[in-house]
């Protein structure tokens, strides 16, 4: 009896793997151990990177008053709109046409070609978009931070697809069918019904897009003419210089705003399963 | 029932909300191909409850959808009004259908929900209030107004499903199985609404079912579908005492269904030889072949036991007997094998009941009918 | 209606649906048609091409881009030697990328088991830890790793405070390094499609197994692992290819010394000016990946006929 009662809470346990638990925990803390440093050490009164001296926000003042870092943000921030919403419509009119019209013949190859950019190595993409550039470039002699923007858009498009379209067939087509019932034309439909259901779809996609673009750097170190730095590429300049704390304030600010954004992105999921 | 003249036909078109001619759909081609609806045609009256009852697969629902505008016949022609509308989109035609699932929209509140239709047709925001706060009165959920609709109940939800379908006033109301994710309890005082619902707003329904009871409670007038064709359209009594297909009348009730031969007919009454050798009369509907092989149907409540002296149509075995107060069904086994139910009204006794005993069968006058 | 003005509508309404599709395809298609297939074409041709002086191509044809791959020419009499140089820049790529495909399925399978088997309602948190690092920037990541493996790094100095060390291990700029930084990159992409394989596993079948007296271990072997087998080819997959095309990593930690195929592309687009190579070389990478793709359709494939 006393047996029996013993082995209760260990017939629990068979899903348990001996040494599991310390490697999971070992994975997380080895995930989050070298941003911690970073983070602590963006906040050190000090030009060194490892000896804590005391807490300022010195280095964040530094960086904020820092020209090439403020005109790398804007450059930055500016290609990540661009591409975001380009990015973005683009993505919600693809998804639409492959979920809310009958499958058709060809169906995959649209798949395939849509998320082309996830499937060939970066580097590959970025030289081949160089050399695309560059003969334009010679071409038309036209310059400036449109090619930047276009192959952003380019690399962003099947990021913003993923969630629009697995929003698209989460969402049952009776619901348009009764719009439709209920004298909506076509448009009617889409902008009363598809599209305000659709939303938390097309935020999620426009997030991801946003922050992909904003973490971008190879095609972009590729493809950037002169003048054309954006904030990742100053950062990996500025290791290449020399590892200063100022380095780790603007590390800083840009995993905040990309965890921010995934945050964000994970509640509008939340209520977009409710 | 005249049907022979062609005048008193054209003047029954006329008055048909929605006639159906040589409807065809096929889904699929070559050997894949399911056919959906077979050569349908039929003629759903003004202001009629008209309902579409068959089995899941029968075809109902793709009717109903082809009327709605949802789906495209593969041939044949939908009039509404005797205006033709085959082809016509679904925002191009004054029917309404309430969904199944209800289909409300998740992101608009109760009041927008029904307001939808008649904001989508222009009508100007006052009116489309006025026309609003009418409907929420005539469902009882003048309170509800602002609220999510996920927030409703099932019953709630279906009266704002139908408030909604019935603000724009169609000339045709669809309603496709919309009790069937009620509560039993729920189920039966919806049918009674419903039913008022219809009376008081003089608009057609359509009503699409499985469930023969909701059919015989509701309708004034029912199709019996089964693989895509129409077997039999009539009253619920006509259906239910007058099957004349032998699926109808399994369908619809409990009822004992014999196999014989038909040994001579006439004024439109057939003798028919059973398997026992017992011979029978059954009605013979008008246009039925007068020989061969027949099955004669007769419902459990239309026989009873024979009393002393009387003559007995049948004879058989009595094998169970279940007690239901006001009546008794007793299960017999006929000397030709077959199970025979007759409903008994009232008390038991003066009969040997015991298993075993041999019971004539006495059958009402008329109430045999055979099938084709 | 007659047959034949109603099999019009169907046509009508079918003509409107592709126009419609296709209309709503046209932009994404065109965009990446344009920006990201076209480009490949291009490269295609530039690795038949002579390299121009200061960078770009001139266009003569010319095989020497695959040739250089693997020999080299002598400048004054054209001879060809085997030059094994980019051959183990490849070979070494290959080996840094496989390693850390076995390093993070050692890390990443216990980690996803680990949270397959916590309570539904805390799964999405412990997915979202694990997700988390996976949305911040790889350049960050991989600096904030370069903070803590520096010979005056945050392990190095933990240590050598603990007196575990006297002096400081030197890893950074190693092989050690790189293959350290693509497991910490890749990890997530290791877990999530083993988690998702994981998660769907009835738990009842390992206490079956439990219930015929296998080991933990055998169980492990023989009932979990076969059932978590798309789980374990699809992680391998998302670690293995974008490990072979790493550039960031072998960049801030490999230095100049562990280089791996795309910085070697990067060189010659960069400071090598030879644009015809480094297009042979990315054909090549792309081939590899295309390869284990293939591989991995046809390894699905096969799983589906079975199962069907």
């Amino acid at each position: 009896m006393a047996e029996a009662i013993r082995k209760g809470p260990r017939a629990r346990d068979l899903k348990a793997m001996p040494g599991f638990k310390t490697v999971a925990w070992l994975c997380i803390i080895a995930l989050y151990l070298p941003l911690a440093v970073l983070v602590i050490f963006s906040f050190n009164d000090n030009r060194s990177v490892v000896r804590w001296t005391e807490f300022s926000f010195r280095w964040y003042e530094a960086a904020l008053s820092n020209d090439g870092i403020r005109n790398a943000t804007w450059v930055s921030v500016k290609i990540a709109f661009v591409a975001t919403v380009v990015a973005t419509a683009a993505a919600t009119m693809a998804a639409l046409a492959t979920t809310r019209t009958a499958s058709f013949r060809g169906q995959g190859l649209a798949y395939g070609i849509i998320n082309q950019p996830l499937m060939i190595p970066e580097i590959v993409t970025a030289i081949a978009t160089l050399s695309l550039f560059a003969l334009i470039k010679t071409a038309t002699g036209v310059t400036g931070i449109g090619y930047l923007m276009a192959a952003h858009t380019a690399f962003c498009i099947p990021f913003a697809f993923m969630p629009i379209r697995a929003r698209l067939e989460d969402m049952t087509l009776v619901l348009e069918q009764a719009g439709a019932d209920l004298y909506a034309t076509p448009w009617q439909t889409f902008r009363h019904i598809t599209l305000p259901l659709l939303m938390p779809g097309i935020v999620a996609g426009a997030m991801l897009a946003f922050v992909v673009s904003l973490d971008d750097v190879i095609i972009t170190l590729m493809v950037a003419g002169p003048g054309e730095t954006t904030l990742p590429i100053y950062i990996l300049g500025a290791i290449r210089r020399g590892i200063t704390p100022e380095i780790n304030a603007v590390s800083t600010i840009l995993v905040g705003v990309s965890v921010l954004l995934v945050v964000l992105l994970f509640f509008v999921q939340r209520r977009m399963e409710k | 029932m005249p049907e022979t003249s062609n005048a008193t036909q054209s003047t029954r078109s006329d008055r048909a909300a929605i006639s159906a001619r040589s409807l065809v759909k096929t889904f699929g081609a070559g050997e894949n191909a399911v056919h959906a609806l077979k050569n349908v045609d039929i003629d759903i009256r003004e202001n009629e409850f008209f309902t579409l009852l068959g089995p899941s697969g029968c075809g109902k629902t793709t009717l109903l959808r082809m009327i709605a505008g949802f789906e495209l016949p593969t041939s044949g022609t939908i009039l509404l009004d005797g205006q033709e509308i085959t082809a016509l989109p679904p925002y191009k035609r004054p029917v309404n259908t309430v969904f199944q699932s209800y289909a409300l929209f998740p992101h608009m509140t109760v009041a927008e929900n029904i307001g939808f239709g008649l904001k989508m047709l222009g009508r100007p925001a006052d009116n489309v209030q006025g026309r609003v706060e009418k409907m929420l009165a005539l469902v009882q959920l003048e309170a509800m107004a602002n609220r999510r609709t996920d927030q409703l109940s099932g019953g709630q939800q279906q009266r704002v499903a139908l408030a909604r379908a019935l603000a724009p006033e169609p000339k045709v109301l669809l309603l496709d199985e919309p009790l069937a994710a009620l509560d039993l309890k729920l189920r039966k005082n919806m049918q009674l609404e419903l039913k008022s619902l219809q009376a008081e707003t003089g608009i057609t329904f359509v009503f699409v079912t499985h469930d023969q009871e909701e059919a015989l409670t509701m309708s004034d007038r029912i199709a019996v579908m089964r693989s895509g064709e129409i077997l039999q359209i009539g009253a619920p009594k006509d259906i239910y005492e007058r099957p004349t297909h032998r699926f109808v009348a399994d369908f619809i009730g409990d009822i004992n269904i014999l196999e014989g031969e038909i040994a001579g007919a006439g004024g439109g009454t057939a003798q028919v030889r059973l398997k026992d050798g017992t011979t029978i009369s059954a009605r013979l509907a008008e246009g039925m072949a007068q020989t061969g092989p027949a099955a004669v149907a007769i419902r459990p409540e239309a026989a009873r036991i024979a009393g002393q002296g009387e003559t007995a149509d049948l004879t058989g075995t009595l094998e169970n007997v279940v007690y239901f107060g006001a009546a008794s069904y007793l299960h017999l086994r006929l000397n030709s094998g077959e199970e025979f139910v007759l409903r008994q009204p009232g008390g038991l006794d003066g009969h040997d009941l015991s298993r075993g005993a041999r019971l004539g069968i006495a059958i009402q006058p008329g109430r045999a009918r055979v099938l084709e | 209606m007659t047959e034949t003005s109603l099999s019009a509508a169907h046509r009508e309404a079918q003509a409107r649906a592709t126009r419609t599709r296709y209309g709503l395809l046209a932009p994404a298609l065109i965009i990446i048609l344009a920006i990201s297939i076209l480009p490949l074409g291009i490269t295609v041709v530039y690795s038949f091409l002579e390299p121009g002086t200061y960078g770009g191509v001139v266009w003569n044809f010319s095989t020497d881009a695959y040739v250089q791959f693997l020999f080299e020419r002598d400048i004054f009499d054209d001879t060809l030697t085997f030059d094994p140089a980019y051959l183990s820049i490849f070979m070494r790529s290959i080996g840094l990328a496989f390693g850390a495909m076995i390093g993070t399925l050692i890390l990443g399978f216990p980690t996803a088991y680990f949270i397959a088997t916590k309570p539904r309602n805390q799964r999405n948190f412990w997915l979202f830890l694990i997700t988390l690092p996976f949305w911040t920037n790889l350049l960050i990541r991989t600096y904030a790793m370069l903070l803590i493996i520096r010979d005056e790094g945050f392990v190095n100095i933990s240590l050598m405070k603990l007196r575990l060390i006297d002096s400081p291990i030197s890893i950074l700029y190693t092989d050690t390094a790189v293959f350290i930084g693509l497991i910490y990159s890749y990890l997530p992409f290791m877990v999530l499609p083993l988690y998702a394989s994981l998660e769907k596993l009835d738990f009842r079948l390992v206490e079956a197994g439990y219930d015929l007296y296998a080991s933990r271990w055998k169980v492990l072997r023989h009932v979990i692992a076969p059932l978590a087998k798309p789980g374990i080819i699809a992680g391998c997959i998302l670690v293995f290819i974008p490990g072979l095309g790493a550039y960031i990593t072998p960049e801030l930690l490999g230095g100049g010394k562990s280089l791996m195929i795309g910085n070697m592309i990067a060189i010659q687009f960069g400071s090598s000016r030879n644009w015809p190579f480094g297009s042979a070389a990315a054909l090549i990478l792309m081939m590899l990946v295309i390869i284990v793709l293939l591989i991995y359709a046809a390894s699905a494939g096969r799983g589906r006929r079975t199962h069907g």
